[in-house]
């Protein structure tokens, strides 16, 4: 038995978690019913570890495996099959899917402690990455989009997970109605699809979009793209994404940032045969879309003061930068940093979890401060992810969103501004959120008299010992700074127990991730060729559709110098207004509001759209339902005509009987000729 | 004997089948009692069997004897499932006329 076949198992393994969490997850109870989850999922990485060797394992252009599990649809000659595909981009995928899924897992485990439903919260999160593996591995479009559906219904479960909070259950509510538009635009191109070249499996539609017109490739792209920014958080479908950051954080890890909203992508660069044979539009309308997003987000970011919004506009701004590389043809790239991308960012929101489990609940970033001598590791972990995303060399970042840029200076020098500014934005609304939370000084205070937690001692002590951990005579200024601006805050939080570090499931996930973001970039470096790993390993998916481009190596040393400069200036502002307060911060209210996008939407629908749907109702109510009652009135009426004839007199009904008999006997004797 | 039946040509038994499904169908309309329309009711199958078996020998064709088993068994069905109704009607109110009945239209 070849080591391919074992594909099945990397979503079989899911669902059986899945399923026996659904029989048994009251019975397990806590922790019992997280470990069975985690090792669901663990097992499910290693069988993608086992996969992912079977494949290279084959020459290069034989790394194409389909295994046909059973027939799921016939109709007459044409069939859908539920089949596995594994090829370089979907194991690509399902390695950081399960790898990262399975941290995230044990990470819950500590994150979900307590919580009355913790059965039914591994429950979800196991469902999810099942549908999450059939996204990636189905080797047809619907397959992919009963995955497609599947996590749009695992984000909406797990966004509302606190449903008994009106404000969590209606952002599950609002991500779910915005992924349908996205999901319209999916259905729209399966159907062109099919109509076109008779078969939904990517086997065919890959192989056969050069004999597409370029009309229909035209409209697949299209609708495939708008699937994509539904999912992926795009303009103007994003405004479901920040709303997210209502469920549980683990899920934002990993729905909301590392797995679920890099899907668009991974459509996208899954169809890039037909992206090619499409009009020279799309490709420029996919990378501007991304390259506005990524700015329009950045600045968003720049004035939040939730923790976890910050991130949340950070990933849609992230996600902009993979449709700019989609849109120069950079299909490498843009999944290079959805790898790498994968990793920080769950290491961001993992780490800004514990925070919030360390803070007791607060997600204020004005209220914290000081919070590396609480926490260390988090703290530490926290700072690797935030130099990774500011693009700070050797972090993993920095490779992938200096190749991104790379590419985009080549196709557009205006897109590479775009995105250079966008980096800048990035490493300031990044450091702005590292110093507002773990340096600085402490925004709160711990109620007098409550026993806290085992570090209690040290908060007590922290007046007198400033330099607890090894940041040395950087932080001791530091904190000497801060204490003279002390008395601008006076809005002092007060905390009942001292902020605390988390257990260690979820310290753990933190330093792997930790690690994973600091040699993350190793996959793909741009020193020589041999070196460019991810890009032959993805070389038969992509093909000829992969651009190449031809720039003079100065230059792009030189691009990358500008791109960590850009990195550094946006740290040392932040540094500079948040930690020396050299100036007071300008966060304007429009920026904090997210460019009043979703007030204008309010309004919108509230006005001209509400009066259109009423309309819609109206004409429903008077004519469609008119026509349906009115044919039901005249059955009434004649009906009632007629009841008259039910005397009830059994022998009237004889006589009607017989008659009729006659009558019918009479006209046959005529009509029969002779 | 066999001259006599001989002499007995088929459609006499033609007649007497269309004379017994008239009386049926007549006793049907002008009778109230409920036992006496359920006999009527019988002779009309049974007239209808007796055209049948006539023309079955006329025809030579014995298709038409096979139908008359066939109407004997829903007759008798017939029979179990209406003299049942009837009987439990006549306990209770032995005086009672199918127009009476009509009460039972609901």
């Amino acid at each position: 038995m070849e080591t391919l076949d074992l594909v099945w198992l990397v979503p079989a393994l899911p669902l059986a978690g899945f399923l026996t969490l659904v029989l048994l997850g009251r019975r397990l109870g806590e922790p019992a019913a997280g470990w069975l989850a985690t090792a669901a999922v663990g097992g499910s990485f290693l069988a993608t570890v086992v996969v992912f060797f079977g494949l290279l394992d084959r020459p290069e252009e034989d790394r194409a495996f389909t295994q046909t599990l059973f027939e799921w649809i016939p109709i007459g000659g044409w069939e859908v099959d539920v089949g596995f595909l594994a090829d370089p981009l979907s194991i690509a995928m399902c390695l950081f899917v399960t790898g990262v899924g399975t941290l995230i897992h044990l990470y819950s485990i500590g994150y979900m402690h307590g919580d009355r439903d913790f059965s039914k919260f591994f429950l979800y999160l196991n469902l999810f990455v099942f549908s999450m593996v059939v996204l990636v591995l189905g080797e047809n479009l619907l397959l992919t989009f009963l995955g497609w559906e599947g996590v749009g219904a695992c984000s909406y479960f797990l966004i509302s997970f606190w449903f008994t909070d009106p404000e969590k259950a209606s952002a599950g509510k609002k991500a779910f109605v915005t992924n349908r538009i996205g999901d319209w635009g999916f259905m729209v191109a399966m159907f062109a699809c099919f109509a076109a070249l008779g078969s939904i499996s990517y086997d065919e539609i890959l192989g056969g979009a050069g004999s597409l017109s370029g009309t229909t490739a035209t409209l697949v792209a299209a609708c495939l793209f708008v699937g994509a920014i539904g999912k992926s958080a795009q303009f103007p479908l994003y405004v479901w994404l920040p709303d997210a950051m209502a469920g549980p954080t683990p899920v934002s890890a990993l729905i909301h940032a590392a797995t679920m909203v890099t899907s668009g992508i991974y459509l996208l660069t899954r169809a890039n045969p037909i992206i090619a044979e499409a009009d020279s539009w799309i490709q420029p309308t996919i990378a501007w879309v991304g390259a506005g997003t990524a700015l329009f987000a950045a600045t968003i970011a720049v004035s939040q003061r939730d923790i976890k919004k910050v991130l949340a506009y950070s990933t849609v701004s992230q996600l902009g930068y993979m449709f700019l590389a989609v849109g120069v043809g950079a299909y490498v790239p843009a999944v290079f940093h959805m790898i790498t991308h994968a990793f920080f960012k769950a290491l961001l929101f993992l780490g800004s979890g514990s925070v919030i489990h360390g803070m007791h609940e607060e997600q204020d970033m004005t209220r914290m401060g000081g919070l590396r001598k609480y926490m260390p590791v988090t703290a530490a972990t926290f700072i690797i992810g935030w130099l990774a995303i500011a693009g700070v060399p050797p972090f993993s970042g920095f490779f992938s969103k200096d190749e991104i840029l790379l590419y985009a200076w080549a196709e557009n020098p205006a897109l590479w501004a775009v995105g250079l500014v966008t980096a800048l934005l990035t490493a300031f609304y990044m450091s702005r959120q590292v110093f507002l939370v773990f340096f600085g000084e402490e925004r709160f205070t711990v109620e007098a008299g409550t026993p806290g937690h085992g570090d209690h001692a040290e908060v007590e002590a922290h007046d007198a010992d400033t330099a607890l951990d090894t940041e040395g005579a950087e932080a001791e200024a530091l904190e000497e700074a801060d204490t003279a601006h002390a008395p601008q805050h006076d809005d002092v939080h007060v905390l009942h127990a001292a902020p605390h570090e988390s257990p260690w499931t979820m310290t753990l996930p933190l330093v792997a991730l930790a690690g994973l973001a600091i040699v993350g970039g190793a996959i793909q470096l741009p020193f020589t060729s041999d070196l460019h790993f991810l890009a032959d390993w993805l070389h038969p998916v992509l093909g000829e559709n992969e651009v190449h481009i031809d720039v003079a190596t100065g230059t792009k040393v030189g691009l990358a110098v500008v791109a960590v400069l850009a990195g550094l200036v946006g740290i040392a502002v932040a540094y500079a207004i948040y930690l020396r307060k050299v100036r007071q911060p300008v966060e304007p209210q429009i920026l904090a509001e997210g460019w009043r996008y979703d007030q204008a939407i309010s309004a919108f629908m509230g006005g001209p759209g509400r009066a259109g749907f009423e309309g819609i109702a109206a004409f429903d109510r008077t004519v469609v339902d008119g026509a349906v009652n009115g044919v039901a009135a005249t059955v009434r009426r004649s009906g009632s005509g007629l009841r008259g004839l039910q005397s009830g007199f059994v022998r009237n009904y004889a006589l009607g009987i017989a008659v009729g008999s006659v009558l019918l006997l009479a006209y046959f004797l005529v009509q029969v000729t002779y | 004997m066999a001259a006599v039946l001989a002499a007995v040509e088929p459609s006499w038994y033609l007649v007497l089948g269309a004379a017994l499904f008239a009386i049926g169908a007549v006793g049907l309309l002008i009778r109230r009692n409920p036992l006496v329309m359920f006999m009527c009711i019988e002779l009309m199958p049974n007239a209808v069997t007796l055209t049948f078996v006539t023309f079955s020998r006329m025809l030579d064709d014995v298709a038409g004897q096979t139908m008359v088993v066939f109407v004997f068994v829903v007759a008798a069905a017939e029979v179990v499932v209406g003299l049942g109704i009837i009987v439990a009607i006549m306990r209770r109110r032995p005086d009672a006329t199918a127009d009476d009945l009509a009460l039972l239209k609901g």
